[in-house]
């Protein structure tokens, strides 16, 4: 790179008024087409980079939180579940100073439940799965060579209740009010007031339910960014493995948040108004949370463990000088581990009294994992031997997590087995088996890929040196604290307990442990050192410092907002090895898109199989309207749990007001032409509705998201069938069984009819009779509103009171998700309405209508499960 | 296990360190995809089948029928209520069985019979854990989960609770006492017989005026709780607060005076109210349940 590009790069930084001015000269609206301009021209190429620079500046001063590039937001993602984690770490410090010695005071019991509850809770949902998204925020349009995810603004909303919802939850420990249930809240314990008093479980189920939403939030973001923002010519089988793991792991979130949502939503109305889903004394049954809480808690092992794999699959090649060897060994092992993961819960279980055969089962199921596992070693194993390593400290990094992760594997073979399971469960074992297949398999590549990445994202490779003591400490300081706890374990010191007396051989154990937990401390705080101390007067590191063969190494450094100068074609899967003069072709924009000619931000969609070209999307830039719903949502959360429910009620409607607007701006902008060229000859049109846009494709994985919540309903309504002799209970079912049939299949009707609405609504609008869609969508709230009253209606008037056993109860939530989804149906329709009636909606323009429609076929899909379960089922049997 | 364990473990890191140390870049892809099919597929289906075919074996042996007592487990908040002897269908019942004769903190195991445990809790979910005896069963409320025990030498053996409870969790503890088989039934017969108590006894008249018998039960007199542990041959148990003290007049004193600094989120009271004496008076008298 050019001693001048480095010195245009500086001038970002540059005053307000030079940007004004700037912006005079920029020429927006009157820039020839790409496809006519002379690439070879310095002049044209630095009025391009100018414009580039421009539309894709992050704003100055307050204003910059305001930002929603990919860059700013995975950077304040990253940062901030770095800060949690380091906010946990002091909670596990606490711990082992507790303890050292038996019998210590250091803590309460009560305090030290609820630092270990914190220390659990944070480091898993505050960390290991947000920094997952963090890092694929930054990293995933880079190797993509997109300029951005599809939904910026997605990203900084999902970061802004993360931070919300995280400083929420972690803050309750400075007022002593701390959730002090354990990380996994087993029910009663939990749930009834009298072994739970205060707010700790309220703030640990509402302040983590909107994390989850944001989680959810950013796997959309991913899975619609990975399969339609790839360049042209990266067909799936030409997809940085990374971008095969951020597939499977977003993928993983969308099905396994949900169960937990489900969960949380029975959890919470049995804390706030006593419905008794987990109570026996009245048919409930505190099993199902620990079904529904696994079947998220398995597949979160891997959905912490297999990014941190994927960070091992781009780093690996790098340094073993060579493409990966087995491609498809490893994509199809990662996949299969994804499967394989939904189906080992029960192994958290094997001591609650399950039959055998779920038992047997479930152990097989459990060693199965293993052998997806082992192909992906083996892949890193092969490349090795085939390659010719270059040692460095990302490598000893990932040296020490083989070591380290191989080892929580062998120990997590065996706990797969339900007889030493027996022994091994809910003891030291299974906490030095968790934290080795967690640091092992998460925390040490997550270091590795700092080391490895950091030249990318700060310019300057970190300190060798400091890497070096960094890793012996962390590493020695972690076997020096975690080994022993596999013998603690087995000679009987079970988890979760805050003191254990003394003469019991358990002393020395706790002893080492906690010396080697400072250690691994130690180590850590040098990474965060290295990271932070000031290194004004270093020179920057070169461009792909690393000489890596993907294309995230195109980042310029000092790093450019634009995040590609053009947009390649790609025909192999290390391009920058592979594919002759291809970063110079990238810098000189001899690829697609290497302008901004109208000044709007534009990034690449293409098809999900082979990659062509589709469209060029629009993408919005800053706004605080995020920042606001995420402000006003998680007040919401935040006031719910202490009870205030006006306030909750304003700040719902303020939420959704906020988004609304935001929707309203921000999405489906009418372009001011049907199509721009984007170079070499080719033009893309600049909208799109249908199962080609990323809009459609967003609607549909979070619907199928939502409908994995209210499987997990049904499932919780089928689960009380089995587990109790009659259900419906014999007090239940007099003349009418349940909420009766007349006012469900009016229900039903209604719902159908809105649908059919919603249908011909954008069908008749396609066609051009808006009068007759406005119609329909004005027809479509009304009757929505309609089906959600009568869904209510039934239960209410047959005298269902959901306090009084699990029966009602359940009826009453599946009755209330259909009615919630009806009227979240009606208000899309009049959003539509509006829309169409503001001009903002049009025949050739209907995005919004087109993915309304596609809501509701999930919603009359989930209306007609309702009904059948709480209606007619009960009829059947 | 453990061998085998080690064995991959060397094996693998071995590998790695050949791979990157020793020979870097005498093999070509072939060889790589060699070692990922044999080394990542096949080993491990080899050696995971075997162990599974292994470990399932043992869970047949490990859960069969028994031939000794039936001895139901209430685990509390934060004790153990034991009664031995009881009937009771394991498995369908939501509740333990009634009836047997009470104890707590305590259970005594004939040795080289196969007793049943039949474990619930009527407030939230423990754990049962007697280490050097057997797996863990887990205590859920609205279920009565069913444990075989065989254990084969005498001797007193230690068993915590296991599922985090709440803040005494790491002070619920018990004693096993593994004894002959008469022994055993020796045991039992005196655990079944009722104290012998005087009524004009200073202590036992403090221990009413105070209440406690509103918790507690000393079955051959007017205290008849059934809220905290039976206390009638507390004297004859080795521990005091579910394994939290060695029985001594002493302990009795400061676990009746210091309830919750001994242990913390105990549901009793703490004493520390009454006069030393009224409270030496109290232990004194507990001390003759034999």
């Amino acid at each position: 790179m050019s001693d001048a590009t480095i010195d245009q790069g500086a001038t970002r930084w540059a005053g307000k008024s030079d940007t004004e001015k700037a912006q005079a000269d920029l020429n927006f609206g009157n820039v020839p087409p790409a496809s006519e301009r002379d690439q070879d021209d310095p002049e044209v190429r630095a009025g391009q980079e100018a414009r580039l620079r421009h539309v894709w500046a992050e704003p100055k001063g307050w204003r910059y939180w305001s930002a929603v590039n990919n860059t700013e937001v995975g950077l304040w993602y990253t940062a901030t579940s770095f800060a949690f984690m380091l906010f946990a770490g002091v909670l596990g410090l606490m711990m082992r100073v507790q303890l050292s010695a038996p019998d210590n005071d250091f803590l309460t019991a009560s305090f030290y439940n609820q630092v270990y509850t914190l220390h659990g809770t944070v480091m898993m949902f505050l960390f290991a799965v947000p920094i997952f998204e963090a890092v694929a925020i930054i990293l995933l349009p880079q190797m993509l060579g997109a300029r951005d995810l599809p939904f910026p603004r997605l990203s900084a909303f999902g970061y802004w209740c993360f931070l919300i919802g995280g400083v929420f939850v972690c803050g309750s420990i400075f007022f002593g009010a701390a959730p002090e249930g354990g990380w996994f809240m087993y029910p009663p314990l939990t749930t009834q007031e009298r072994f739970s008093p205060g707010y700790g479980a309220d703030i640990w189920l509402l302040g983590l339910s909107f994390i989850e939403v944001a989680s959810i939030a950013a796997a959309v973001e991913l899975i619609v960014g990975t399969l339609k923002c790839r360049p042209p010519g990266m067909r799936l089988n030409l997809m940085p493995l990374y971008a095969w793991y951020v597939l499977v792991v977003a993928g993983m979130i969308l099905f396994a948040f949900p169960p937990l949502i489900a969960g949380d939503i029975l959890f919470e109305l049995e804390r706030l108004f006593n419905w008794p889903f987990f109570d026996p004394e009245r048919g409930g049954d505190p099993m199902l949370w620990q079904h529904l809480f696994w079947i998220f808690g398995h597949p979160e092992v891997y959905i912490v463990f297999l990014p941190a794999i994927a960070l091992l699959a781009m780093i690996i090649p790098t340094f073993a000088r060579r493409p990966i060897v087995g491609y498809s060994f490893i994509v199809l092992a990662a996949v299969g581990t994804g499967f394989l993961s939904f189906g080992l819960w029960v192994h958290h279980m094997f001591a609650t009294g399950l039959p055998a055969i779920s038992l047997g089962f479930f152990s097989a199921a459990s060693e199965a994992v293993a052998i997806p596992t082992a192909v992906q070693i083996f892949v890193f194993l092969a490349t090795l031997l085939a390659g010719r390593v270059i040692y460095s400290v990302p490598m000893l990094f990932v040296s020490g997590a083989l070591a380290i992760f191989v080892i929580g594997g062998l120990t997590g073979v065996m706990v797969a087995l339900a007889p030493f399971d027996w022994q091994a469960h809910d003891t030291y074992f299974v906490v030095a088996h968790l934290h080795y297949v967690l640091l092992g398999g998460m925390l040490f590549p997550v270091v590795a890929g700092i080391y490895y990445y950091w030249p990318m994202m700060g310019g300057r490779r970190l300190s060798d040196k400091l890497g070096k003591i960094a890793f012996w400490l962390m590493f020695i300081g972690f076997n020096t604290a975690f080994l022993p706890m596999h013998w603690s374990g087995l000679i009987g010191m079970p988890r979760r307990v805050w003191t254990y007396p003394a003469d019991i051989g358990l002393e020395l154990p706790n002893l080492i442990s906690s010396i080697g937990a400072f250690v691994f401390a130690a180590g850590f705080v040098t990474v965060v050192w290295d990271v932070l101390r000031p290194r004004k007067g270093e020179p920057y590191a070169e461009r792909n410092t690393w000489n890596a063969g993907t294309l995230e190494w195109l980042a310029e450094v000092p790093d450019e907002a634009w995040g590609v100068r053009s947009v390649p074609i790609v025909s192999s899967r290390y391009p920058l090895w592979q594919q002759k003069n291809f970063i110079a072709d990238v810098d000189m924009g001899r690829f697609y898109m290497p302008d901004a000619e109208e000044g709007k931000r534009e990034t690449m969609v293409t098809s999900v199989l082979d990659a062509e070209p589709l469209q060029c999307l629009r993408v919005p830039g800053p706004t605080f309207m995020t920042f606001w719903a995420a402000v006003f949502l998680g007040a919401v959360f935040i006031l719910a749990t202490f009870h205030l429910w006006t306030l909750t009620l304003m700040t719902a409607v303020f939420a959704v007001a906020a988004i609304l607007v935001w929707l309203w701006r921000g999405t489906a902008l009418q372009p001011e032409k049907d199509e721009k060229d984007v170079g070499l000859g080719l033009k893309l049109p600049l909208y799109k509705s249908g199962p080609q846009s990323v809009g459609w494709w967003a609607m549909f994985i979070t619907m199928t998201g939502d409908a994995t919540a209210f499987v997990s309903l049904v499932f919780g309504y089928f689960f009380y069938f089995t587990v109790s002799p009659v259900f419906p209970p014999p007090m239940m079912a007099g003349e009418e069984i349940g909420p009766g049939l007349t006012w469900p299949l009016i229900s039903l009707g209604l719902f159908a009819a809105s649908w059919l609405a919603a249908i011909f609504a954008r069908n008749t609008n396609s066609k051009g009779a808006v009068g007759t869609a406005r119609l329909l969508m004005g027809a479509g709230v009304a009757l929505s509103l309609a089906a959600s009253a009568a869904m209510l209606w039934g239960p209410y008037v047959t005298g269902l009171i959901p306090t009084v056993h699990v029966y009602p109860a359940t009826v009453w939530v599946l009755a209330i998700w259909a009615a919630c989804h009806g009227a979240v149906g009606a208000l899309m329709l009049a959003y539509c309405l509006a829309r169409s009636l503001a001009g903002r909606m049009t025949p050739t323009h209907d995005i919004d209508i087109v993915n309304v429609a596609l809501y509701w076929h999930f919603t009359a899909g989930t209306a007609f499960v309702t009904v059948a379960t709480i209606a007619l089922f009960p009829l059947a049997v | 296990m453990l061998a085998g364990a080690v064995v991959i473990w060397v094996a693998v890191i071995g590998l790695s360190v050949f791979a990157t140390k020793i020979r870097p870049g005498a093999y070509g892809e072939k060889a790589g995809l060699r070692l990922i099919v044999w080394g990542g597929c096949v080993f491990p289906v080899v050696v995971l089948t075997a162990l599974l075919v292994w470990g399932l074996q043992m869970m047949p042996v490990l859960r069969a029928e028994a031939n000794g007592p039936t001895i139901a487990v209430s685990a509390e908040r934060f004790w153990w209520r034991v009664a031995y002897d009881v009937d009771g269908e394991p498995g369908v019942a939501k509740s333990l069985p009634e009836g047997g004769v009470p104890s707590a903190n305590e259970i005594w195991l004939p040795a080289g019979l196969r007793s049943e445990f039949l474990i619930g809790s009527p407030d939230v979910i423990h754990s049962l854990w007697i280490p050097s005896i057997a797996g863990k069963m887990d205590a859920i409320p609205g279920r009565v989960n069913r444990l075989v025990v065989e254990p084969t030498k005498p001797g007193v053996y230690n068993g915590v609770c296991a599922e985090f409870c709440g803040d005494a969790h790491a002070q619920m503890a018990l004693r096993v006492v593994v004894v002959s088989p008469e022994e055993y039934e020796a045991y039992v017969a005196r655990q079944s017989q009722p104290a012998s108590v005087g009524a004009d006894d200073e202590g036992f008249r403090r221990f009413t005026e105070n209440g406690c018998d509103a918790c507690h039960t000393v079955r051959g007199t007017a205290a008849t709780g059934k809220v905290g542990p039976d206390l009638t041959h507390l004297a004859s148990r080795r521990t005091i607060a579910a394994g939290t003290l060695p029985m001594s007049p002493e302990n009795l004193a400061t676990f009746v005076g210091f309830t919750h600094r001994v242990k913390p989120g105990v549901q009793m009271p703490s004493y520390g109210m009454l006069s030393e004496d009224e409270i030496a008076a109290i232990a004194g008298w507990l001390e003759t349940l034999k």
